[in-house]
Formats: C-alpha cells, structure tokens, sequence
C-alpha cells in the first residue's frame, strides 16, 4: 500500500491527507504505524494516555468513509491531545492528581471539531498540571525530555505535544497557550505553532486555567499544515463559550503563498534587550535576514510595558485560576480525601493532596489578590494596565503589519535547572506573555540551532484576526529555510 | 510590602488548602518574592484607564451572549456521576453538615 519515498512518520498534516485521500496508505495503517512509535519512545513521557482500541475504531471509520467518498478534509489524519481537551473514550487529567481517572462524558468542542474533520487520535498529550508551567516538570506523572537533548526540559506547559511532534510520534498535536504555553514548547522543539486570536477557538472542554486567556491551537512541523488544523478547529461555538467570537470559519491557508515584498516587520526593542541571550539573538536575526531578502523591511518598534506583563499575567492568570479551580472540592468529580473531620476539613484535605506545588501557589496568590482590601489594588490595576499593554500593540501596529522577535529569552534548559524557584520560569516568559495579555495571535517557527545545538523559535505577532498573515509569513520563511524539516538524531 | 505567616495562613483558609507547616514556610517565601516583582506594577499611573477582561475589546464592542433559558442537554446523570468520589440514588454525598 504505501509505497512513498519517505517513512509515514516523516510526512506532515497536508501529505498525509493527500496520501489517504490517494489510497496510497490506509487510515488503519498511519494509526499503526504511529502507535508503534508512540510505544518504542515511551520513555520520552509525551503521553499521558494510550487506547489502541479506541484508536484502531477511529481509523476503520476513517477508511470507511474514505472508501465511500464521505471522508473529512482530515480524514484518516493521526492527532493526539493534549490532556488538557477533555475527551469522552480516554481519560482527561490535565496533568494533575485531583484528576486520576476522570472520564468526561463529553468531548472538547476542539475535539469534536477535528473528529468531524476525520481526524483519528492517538491520545493524550502530557502537559504541566492545569497548564500552569513552562517546562512540563510540573505534571503530577512524568516529566517529558526534549527529544534534540534528552537532558533537557521540552518547554511548557504543552510540552507533550512539542515533544510528540519533534519526535514524529504523531504528525500534529493540538495545544492551549495562555502565556505561551504553545510557542514556547514549539520553540524548544524545533517545530511551527500558533496561537490564535482570543476567542477565535472555543474554549469549552478545555479544562479552564485562566479563562480570559486560554486559547487552543495546533502544533505541528510547518505553517502549512498549522494552517490545514487551524481552519478546522477554529469557528463559533455561541451557545457553549460565552466568550467565542462569532466569526465565520475561515480557510487559514488561502494566502500561505502570498508574496511578502513589502512587507513591514515591526523590530520591538525590548525583545532585543540585555536579557536576550546572544545565541537566541544570532538565530532570530539570521531569519529576519531573510525575510529581508525576501522583501520584507524590518520597522524598530516600541512596546514599552513588556515587562510590566510578567506581573500583570501573574496576577490575571492566578486569581482566575483560583476561581476556575474551586469546582475541585471532592463532591463531583475527581480525587477525594480518604480521611477527614467534617466537610471543609474535607475539602482542604481532597485540595492539599490532589493539587501540586504550582497549583498551590497560584491558587494562594489569585485568592490573595481577589481578597477583600486588595482587589483593586491587584487585581484590577493588573486589567488597566492590560488595556495599555494592549493599546500598546495598536499602537505599534499603525507603523507595521506584523511583529516579530524571540520566543524566549534562551534556548531550553537542562531538566531541573530552574530548581526550586518559580520565579525562574516566570521570568523567561517574558516574550510571550504581551500577546497573551492582549488576546492577539501568535506563532513559533523554527529560526535556526543555538547552543547545545538546541532549536530556536522565532516569535511572530499579528493584530486580531491576521492569522493567515502570519501563517504566510511563516510558510515564505519555510520555503526558504530548512529548519523546520529538520530532525533529532536517533528519531 | 511582605506577607506574614498569618496572611498565608488566612489565605489557605480561604482558599481551602491544607498546608503543612514546611510548606507554609516554603509558600511564605516564594510568594514574598513573587511580591517583589509586582511592586513595580503598583506604581503604574493608571487614572482614567478602563479594566480589559475580554482582550478584543480594545478594538470593538464585545458583547457576553446569553443564550435562551431552554434545556438543551439531554439528561446525563449517570454520564456526569461516573467519575463521583461518592454517589449514592443519583444523589452526590458530601460529609454530614448538618447535625
């Protein structure tokens, strides 16, 4: 049956579309050949969550609608989630604890999405617990390495996914970014991400973290195929997340080949400040060379509060997540305490064991700043200067049509080389954290190796709603460049 | 500003966290740290500016839907109660509240 050059795990979203389509290879045998994969690199910790016979099912209904002429856009496409999704034939725990076990009894709209698109999961992606880090060592199971240097932490909280792509463990993999959780893991991997729009995804099955911020999106190894994911999991969803934009579908791909002569890339200098590690800084300025060539004039630009966004998110962020994460109390779902005195014993004692040391704390400091006496001067201080961070960006973008810079400020780092201090991954968030703030999209693409021959990501930002812009961008840079097809030795 | 012993004990209380008391240390310090960094947030000028809670916003008028009072769900009781820690005639249990 298949008969193509390449090994099925090295053919992105498109071919292997195109592949199935064409009856060059079947759905049963991708999702096959991908479990394998998934089985003999289990030690990398990507998944949380494996059923070979609810996949193997997906895969027959996927070759039977392909035989029929009835097939999705995506069909016969292996994915997999990150546990985050919630997800009704496979356990959904978002990395924590409070979680073992749980069954939804219902799919993530995202899910549903990409399921009606064709799509067949291979399973559930590790992740930090609630999506609350930025190196995955916060998941209440199993760190996940970084497939170019095992030693190293994969970026978070999306680290499963990154790690299940670099390592082509799965073609794609779905993500949700609320402080960069997409394109920071992206960054470190070596592959494409994006983030889009706030409201441009439904947010409902997403087990919540931070509710004005969470965003799902795809990951995989090129814009192109970001984009074929993109088109297909984003669209309203007005009776189910209040929050949805009610936007038509669009077809994210439709100017992936649009030149860009002309094209004005907006150069933050706090991006490119003494907190930039050279080897980041060589990597991204060789790509942004290229966009030159290409035709592209790079504008010096201001966003003049992105270090006030480290604050800012870290008080927005905990003091949603503290409400969001009340529902865990040992009534309706998840972990409950075995031994208590009386009911709020009980609920101290069912948080204190089934949360982590992460959750704990952000939990502590969102219920701190939504106390009485200091929210006004936590919490809502924190969401005015979140309006001028985002007036900022419209400001920016009258003098150019994207934005672009480094992901993070270094390459990944060695697992447990933050050590016990929290305020470490806080910190290195800060290239991401503006665009989160502000809802606008956002994407990772590879921009060269640094050191340790670790990947690099280049950081794109567009306005609201330019997603296919930034796609094209990425896409031209793809075309030009091979570091996104590059691979980890031994994969 | 620093946070006390006390504060994160209230806090916890109110949170409804049980920490122990090493942990509590360890929270009292990292949070205390955490501090140090939203200092500088505090002293923005921010007279006049309105709060963001949905980001696209700063660019239009976004309304939060309602949608109409109707069921829309079938009834899934025993679907939601599936992953209950205790169940008991399709009825949650929760420890005895009332004397």
């Amino acid at each position: 049956m298949h008969s193509a050059s390449k090994p099925l795990h090295d053919l992105g979203v498109a071919e292997l579309a195109a592949s199935l389509r064409a009856g060059q290879v079947s759905a049963v045998e991708a999702a096959q050949h991908f479990l394998g994969r998934a089985r003999s690199h289990e030690s990398l910790g990507a998944f949380l969550a494996i059923d070979e016979e609810v996949t193997m099912n997906q895969a027959r209904a996927a070759d039977v609608r392909l035989a029929a002429g009835t097939a999705g856009p995506l069909e016969g496409v292996p994915l997999a989630h990150k546990d985050i999704f919630v997800t009704k034939d496979l356990p959904s725990t978002a990395g924590s604890r409070m979680l073992e076990g749980y069954r939804s009894p219902f799919d993530a709209t995202v899910v549903r999405k990409l399921a009606d698109a064709g799509v067949v999961t291979l399973g559930k992606l590790n992740c930090d617990e609630f999506a609350m880090g930025s190196s995955n060592e916060n998941s209440a199971y199993q760190p996940a390495c970084n497939p170019w240097d095992l030693s190293r932490v994969p970026g978070g909280s999306s680290g499963g996914s990154a790690v299940a792509v670099a390592a082509r463990l799965a073609p794609a993999a779905t993500g949700t970014d609320t402080g960069g959780s997409i394109r920071q893991p992206a960054s470190f991997c070596g592959i494409t991400g994006i983030k889009p729009t706030y409201g441009r995804a439904s947010r409902y099955g997403m087990i919540a973290f931070a509710s004005s911020l969470d965003q799902a999106g795809p990951m995989a190894r090129s814009a192109e195929d970001c984009a074929l994911l993109l088109s297909n999991l984003c669209g309203p969803d007005p009776d189910r997340d209040s929050t949805s934009l009610d936007l038509p579908t669009e077809d994210f791909a439709r100017s992936l080949n649009d030149s860009i002569d002309g094209l004005r890339i907006g150069i933050p200098k706090e991006f490119f400040g003494e907190g930039l590690s050279a080897d980041v800084r060589t990597a991204v300025e060789g790509v942004l060379g290229e966009f030159e060539k290409m035709g592209a004039r790079l504008v010096p630009i201001s966003l003049p509060r992105t270090e006030l966004s480290i604050p800012v998110y870290y008080i927005i962020a905990p003091a949603e997540a503290s409400s969001n994460l009340s529902r865990f109390d040992g009534v309706k779902f998840g972990h409950r305490a075995k031994a208590f005195a009386d009911l709020v014993d009980m609920y101290k004692k069912t948080r204190a064991e089934g949360f982590g040391d992460e959750v704990k704390r952000r939990i502590m400091i969102g219920t701190y700043v939504l106390s009485h006496g200091y929210y006004d001067a936590y919490y809502l201080q924190a969401q005015k200067i979140r309006r001028m961070i985002a007036d900022d960006f419209q400001q920016a973008f009258k003098s150019c049509d994207l934005i672009a810079g480094p992901v993070a400020p270094t390459v990944a780092w060695k697992l447990g080389g933050h050590g016990n201090d929290p305020l470490a991954d806080y910190l290195a968030d800060i290239f991401t954290l503006p665009a989160s703030l502000a809802g606008l999209p956002g994407m990772s693409v590879p921009a060269g190796f640094g050191d340790g021959a670790m990947p690099v990501g280049l950081q794109l930002i567009g306005n609201y709603f330019t997603e296919s812009r930034l796609l094209n961008a990425a896409h031209r840079l793809q075309q030009a460049t091979d570091f996104h097809s590059r691979k980890p030795e031994g994969v | 500003m620093s946070l006390t012993p006390d504060d994160i004990a209230r806090i916890a209380n109110l949170a409804r966290l049980e920490l122990h008391p090493d942990e509590s240390e360890r929270m009292l310090t990292q949070i205390n740290g955490f501090f140090g960094i939203v200092e500088a947030m505090r002293a923005v000028d921010t007279t006049g500016v309105e709060p963001l809670a949905h980001p696209v916003a700063v660019i239009q008028d976004v309304a939060l839907r309602l949608r109409d009072d109707v069921a829309s769900e079938p009834n899934q009781r025993e679907a939601n109660q599936r992953s209950a820690p205790a169940v008991e005639r399709g009825l949650f249990l929760v420890p005895k509240v009332i004397e």
